[in-house]
């Protein structure tokens, strides 16, 4: 059993393969029992420097089904931030008045940094473009819920790969379980050089496509992500590739009976609606995962589990 | 032990201290500034364009009384790779080491990326040393690799 008590979560990569699995058997028990009053007399500072909707609400309802007080903030414009205050000043303080810290800031680095200055552990929510892997985690336990397994899956990952950290992230942790990476989209989106090295480094294989329907029948995973206009220059590259990079019910046809489509939400058309009754939906479920990977999150870095 | 030669008096011989040869000409000022060299009250004694076998031109710091770690003089590997070491003692040679790049870099660069914390709050830069030839770093902070090379003001 590893100790994660006090181990702060700001990179995916600042925890190890046994630390994952260790967590998604926590998120497991909590899914089969998520109340439980085991952090009654603590407090979880809950600091949103940019909007968020589900990974916000999904920490504050884990806590809160754990009995812990919330304290924080969802708009810093409420508070001394719009005053001018530091980063540092606010986490010293923030850390003085609670048990553990998450955060989301829109600067890369920021969480790194609060850990440093923090008395109390810190998850980290998201920091800008760079990280966020309490979703990975959550991609991780959605993965192993739908397979049965981590280890040896095909994971065709569809979208915007040279923007998307959580693709980075998920990349970065599925190298640990010999996963095979089947990579589609547009030719100016693909994934950075850096993230596939990771892939190298692990003697893992991948492919790249630029249509999903080449690699639909091989996967046993289509993580998919949005790709985003503004990520285009000229208006007319995005129209030429945007349906490149979408799937509804036909897409699907032909895709292995384990295959589940995975999306960090929230979608735009990438996923056409007639996807969500086929059996291969699970994108609303993995949102739903997440309270139970946070619970197990927050439990073990207190301590409590 | 070796006395030292004629061509390093040019610049003249000091009696205790470090000379720091074989910079190239244009970064004989960084190299001070990254040594901290700027604000050191004794004597430093600088020579720039001065002749080299090897490297053509070449400039040449001689520090008075100052002994530098290793660690310290690695972080001139950036910007002086061939960079010889030449610790003086009673106007001998007592030691000659070469520069190596380091593993980690702290304070003297700056990130490139204009969203990292570092750039936003006053924080001392680190950097991981992810390859050497050529040089790519990683920002301890934002985690962005780069090979461009930018030093802090």
């Amino acid at each position: 059993m590893t100790n994660l008590k006090n181990k702060n979560l700001i990179s995916i990569s600042d925890y190890n393969k046994q630390e994952y699995l260790e967590i998604l058997k926590l998120a497991a028990e909590f899914e089969e029992n998520p109340r439980q009053e085991i952090l009654k007399d603590k407090v979880v500072a809950s600091i949103f420097f940019e909007p968020s909707t589900r990974t916000r609400l999904s920490f504050e309802s884990a806590a809160s089904m754990l009995g812990a007080k919330v304290i924080g903030f969802a708009n810093p414009a409420a508070t001394s931030i719009a005053k001018g205050e530091s980063l540092h000043d606010t986490i010293k303080m923030l850390s003085s008045y609670s048990d553990i810290i998450v955060m989301r800031h829109s600067i890369e680095g920021a969480a790194r940094y609060a850990a440093e200055v923090s008395s109390v552990p810190l998850i980290n929510a998201g920091d800008g473009s760079n990280q966020h892997p309490t979703q990975c985690m959550l991609d991780l336990y959605s993965i192993l819920k739908t397979q049965g397994t981590l280890e040896n899956l095909q994971i065709t990952l569809v979208g915007d790969l040279k923007y998307g950290r959580t693709v980075h992230s998920l990349v970065e942790a599925m190298c640990n379980f010999n996963a095979t990476f089947h990579l589609v989209s547009p030719t100016a989106l693909k994934l950075p050089s850096a993230v596939k090295m990771h892939i190298k480094r692990a003697k893992l294989k991948y492919y790249q496509y630029t249509s999903i329907n080449d690699a639909v029948s091989v996967s046993d995973i289509i993580y998919m992500t949005r790709v985003q206009r503004e990520r285009f220059s000229d208006p007319l590259d995005y129209e030429k590739v945007k349906d490149s990079c979408i799937i509804d019910a036909s897409t699907l046809e032909g895709c292995q009976e384990n295959m589940r489509v995975l999306h960090p939400l929230p979608r735009l058309n990438e996923i056409a609606v007639d996807v969500d009754t086929t059996p291969y939906a699970y994108y609303f479920q993995q949102a739903r995962n997440g309270v139970y990977v946070r619970q197990a999150l927050i439990a073990a870095i207190l301590g409590l589990r | 032990m070796t006395t030292i030669n004629k061509r390093e008096l040019i610049v003249s011989a000091i009696e205790n201290g470090t000379v720091i040869d074989h910079i190239p000409v244009t970064t004989v000022l960084m190299v001070l500034n990254i040594l901290g060299l700027n604000n050191y009250e004794d004597e430093v004694l600088i020579g720039i364009n001065l002749d080299s076998k090897k490297y053509g031109k070449k400039g040449i710091i001689k520090v008075r009384s100052k002994y530098f770690e290793q660690h310290d003089l690695n972080k001139i590997a950036l910007v002086a790779p061939n960079a010889t070491l030449i610790v003086i003692k009673n106007y001998e040679v007592v030691e000659k080491k070469s520069v190596q790049i380091p593993d980690k870099i702290d304070e003297i660069l700056k990130c490139i990326n204009p969203n990292c914390i570092t750039n936003k709050e006053a924080i001392k830069t680190q950097f991981t040393v992810i390859g050497k030839d050529p040089l790519k770093i990683q920002c301890h902070y934002c985690e962005k690799s780069m090979t461009n090379i930018r030093f802090a003001e």
